[in-house]
């Protein structure tokens, strides 16, 4: 069994946003970085709890982005994967990258290729569907649960109101949300063999661009609490139906 | 064991800093940990986010098995083998690494204590004098957390006073058995460890050291003790009835103990200091956080000067502390490395780096234990009355920090041997303070350098550096010419000069760092030198006001007069606007939320 898991590099969850370029960039200075959470602790976690199961599992893991992506690779190193592969390029077009993961997916010939359901700063949740489509392989999103049952997969994905069981023949694409697994932390034996996995980097091929950021913008400020006295109810009133308009 | 490479060419012996300059270029800097390092720090960061500090609450209440069951993950986790050899089941990490699990999970509060508690004190006695049969039995064990380790040394009336013990073993008639007679308290560890290095007097008058294992006939000990602060960690009393050791159970040689209970003692001060810095910057990161909701007057409290001062000086001091604790660091890390090339076994390799650097270790256990009494004390006065509430961590803190100024030889005890192992060292001619001593003395009766200024980067940091040196040299060089033998006596003098040389080693390591930075060409280091400024400007005041005293209490007449005038000559800066510069540190530091450096 080889198993692909994708790993993205995004800003820390408490990171402060903004952008320059004429809100065309985001401002990155200063910036801390993360393995996007859907990537580390469901996809990854996962695909390591497969490879303690059936330890003959091959686990390589590819990133696409420059080389300031190494710190968080070493890092998924350091939970677990026998090595890494970085793609690199610093385009953010998501069918560029799809397509990088998809020349890579087809070079190793893997029966599984995890992503997350999307990462936490584009949000695309495009990345599975794409390279799925490009490897012309079967595609389950959003799973909350993996198994492998006599060669199959036997995935389930929520689904609104309720859960849905699917089983699919390998190779198969999955995108992995919360409940596939627990976080885990590196411990130190995996961080001191992370050194000296293989981390192999490698040129883009050549692919479309598709789309590109034409801005971003922030959410507007929050507006404050307005406090109504409590012998005014019609004040409460007024304001619920005419400005909050919920009543 | 040093993962990073190193010339050992210019490495500066213990204390030597205060006779020669440091080359920014080899001072090693927090900014030069390597990628292994940093994630080791994030990982101990994570563990007690996940696993400690959610049951913080339950840790201070003593549940029952929580604190060994919380160790065990740790050494799973892999946190208690750092500084043990990969054949005896730990990592075998390099001394800096070691030193970044100790800060990493400084913020950990009891939790820390344990910690720090079981693979230093708990665990070295045994790693460093054990023999092989000892080591292959014990050392596995203590690496994963199957077995805790703890540390007998006081005694109800030999704190301090350590070789004051009255502890007694003696040989049993068959040979077979030391039989020891006595207690011993304040036990961190005590109520559940397995393990003890205990110490006793053997034919009463010889301080050995012995391995007590939980079980041994006639070993005891009391109820958990009731305490101002780190309320989870275990504290009890041991009591020794008859109890039989078996003799090869017998730590070391007889009569040896002291140099196992100093030695271990040095590695311990630095360890202190790196966990006390860990839980200052969680101390200052929670404090901010509250400065930022805070709203009085319809603002944020941290938008007021007075709260801006106290976040700013809080960063100044945990940065500071950082520089000078990482540069100690590197230097027993190259020492060590030194011995290990030269033929000293492992053991005695990192004991005599430690040894070499035993000065530093004491400035770093007294500045970093003041450092997070300070940051808990202000972190309390800015959440106001919630500060006083135990429904705010910030309480847990200010409770907690208090121990770090009496433990590992107190804060008194370290400041006199600073001053004491630098005068032993200069009689020893190992250091040569009084040549220098005696230059700057000359320069006294010179004309005043009015010399140029502000050439290069720098230029005149480093000269305020020298001058403070020159300070500390011209006052202990006098006070010990004056006083002689009784200088001993006179703890108010040596407390001057320590506090001198604690200032100076500090502001030293910070410049150092800062012109590192510097010179890598790193962005937006402003922040950096802001710190470095304001800590530099207030040493020179300090120094000035604590060599004042020193002189008055010893010197009269000429003599006084004109070192008065040499001190005021080696204390002068040109005004600074620190107001400023704080306010540009605290804004950042509002900006950000955290402690970000």
């Amino acid at each position: 069994m080889k198993i692909l898991v994708c790993i993205s590099k995004t800003p820390d969850t408490t990171a402060k946003i903004a952008f320059s370029d004429n809100n065309t960039k985001f401002a990155e200075a200063g910036v801390q970085w993360i393995i996007n959470p859907y990537d580390e602790w469901y996809a990854l976690v996962r695909a390591i709890e497969l490879k303690e199961a059936d330890p003959s599992t091959v686990l390589h893991l590819v990133n696409v982005g420059g080389a300031d992506s190494e710190p968080i690779i070493r890092k998924a190193l350091a939970l677990g994967g026998d090595e890494a592969i970085r793609v690199n390029s610093d385009n953010a077009d998501s069918f560029n990258i799809a397509s990088q993961i998809a020349a890579i997916a087809k070079d190793g010939a893997y029966d599984l290729i995890f992503t997350g359901k999307e990462t936490i700063d584009y949000n695309g949740s495009s990345i599975g569907g794409m390279v799925a489509e490009l490897l012309d392989l079967p595609y389950i999103s959003h799973a909350v649960k993996f198994d492998l049952e006599g060669g199959k997969a036997v995935v389930v994905r929520e689904i609104e109101g309720g859960e849905e069981t699917d089983k699919a023949a390998l190779p198969l694409v999955v995108s992995c949300q919360k409940g596939m697994a627990e976080q885990r932390i590196p411990n130190m034996k995996g961080i001191m063999g992370a050194r000296t996995k293989p981390l192999k980097v490698t040129e883009p091929v050549a692919a479309e661009t598709l789309t590109a950021v034409a801005s971003f913008d922030l959410p507007p400020a929050k507006a404050g609490v307005k406090l109504v006295p409590a012998d005014n109810p019609e004040e409460l009133v007024r304001l619920l139906h005419e400005e909050a308009r919920v009543i | 064991m040093s993962t990073t490479t190193s010339t050992t060419a210019n490495l500066l012996k213990g204390g030597e800093w205060l006779i020669k300059e440091s080359s920014a270029f080899d001072t090693y800097t927090p900014e030069d940990f390597n990628e292994e390092q940093k994630m080791v720090k994030e990982m101990c960061l994570q563990f007690l986010n996940s696993e400690v500090l959610p049951v913080i609450d339950r840790i201070d209440k003593m549940e029952e098995g929580l604190m060994p069951s919380l160790m065990v993950k740790a050494g799973e986790q892999g946190l208690l083998g750092a500084s043990i050899p990969e054949e005896l089941n730990g990592l075998g990490k390099d001394f800096i690494t070691s030193t970044l699990v100790n800060e990493g999970l400084g913020g950990g509060y009891s939790f820390s204590v344990a910690v720090a508690a079981h693979t230093g004190i708990g665990t070295l006695p045994i790693l460093y004098f054990g023999t092989e049969e000892q080591k292959q039995k014990y050392i596995p064990k203590l690496a994963t957390g199957e077995w805790k380790g703890a540390y007998g040394l006081t005694e109800p009336n030999s704190g301090s006073d350590a070789l004051g013990a009255k502890s007694t073993a003696v040989l049993s008639e068959d040979g077979k058995h030391y039989i020891l007679n006595g207690q011993k308290c304040w036990i961190t560890n005590g109520g559940f460890a397995d393990v003890y290095t205990v110490f006793a007097k053997v034919d009463g008058d010889k301080f050995t050291g012995f391995i007590v294992e939980r079980g041994f006939e006639g070993f005891t000990q009391g109820p958990e003790e009731h305490k101002m602060g780190i309320k989870g960690s275990s504290t009890v009393q041991l009591y020794f009835q008859d109890c039989k050791v078996p003799v090869e159970n017998l730590l070391g040689e007889v009569g040896k103990g002291h140099i196992i209970a100093f030695n271990i003692l040095n590695i311990g001060r630095l360890k202190l200091c790196a966990a006390a810095l860990g839980g200052a910057k969680m101390a200052l990161t929670t404090t901010v956080e509250y400065a930022n909701t805070r709203e009085q007057f319809k603002t944020a409290i941290a938008n007021f000067g007075a709260i801006k001062h106290k976040l700013a000086e809080g960063a100044i001091r945990i940065w500071v502390g950082e520089s000078a604790l990482y540069r100690t660091s590197k230097w027993i890390d190259d020492k060590e490395v030194e011995l290990q090339a030269a033929g000293k076994p492992f053991n005695e390799a990192l004991l005599g780096a430690a040894e070499e650097f035993a000065i530093e270790c004491a400035i770093l256990k007294v500045d970093g234990s003041e450092v997070l009494d300070f940051i808990v004390d202000e972190g309390v006065q800015i959440h106001g009355g919630n500060g006083f509430s135990d429904e705010y961590m910030i309480s847990r803190a200010y409770r907690d920090s208090r121990i770090n100024r009496i433990y590992e030889g107190t804060n008194e005890i370290n400041r006199l041997l600073t001053v004491d192992m630098m005068l032993k060292r200069a009689m020893k001619g190992k250091l040569d303070l009084m040549g220098p001593a005696m230059k700057v003395s000359k320069e006294l009766m010179s004309i005043p350098d009015f010399g140029s200024e502000d050439e290069g980067a720098f230029a005149a940091e480093l000269k305020t550096i020298v001058n403070m040196k020159k300070a500390i040299l011209m006052t202990a060089g006098a006070a010990v010419q004056k006083l002689m033998m009784s200088l001993s006596n006179e703890q108010e003098i040596l407390m001057n000069i320590a506090d001198m040389a604690i200032q100076v080693f500090h502001a030293e390591s910070a410049l150092l760092r800062v012109m590192k930075l510097a010179y890598k060409g790193e962005e937006a280091v402003s922040i950096q030198i802001d710190i470095m400024r304001c800590y530099l400007n207030d040493a020179v005041d300090k120094v000035n006001k604590a060599g004042k005293e020193a002189i008055n209490a010893f010197a009269d007449g000429d003599e006084q007069r004109m070192m008065l005038l040499g001190l005021k000559r080696f204390t002068k800066a040109a005004p600074f606007n620190s107001k400023d510069a704080r306010r540009r540190i605290a804004d950042k530091l509002i900006a950000e939320n955290k402690y970000f450096l």
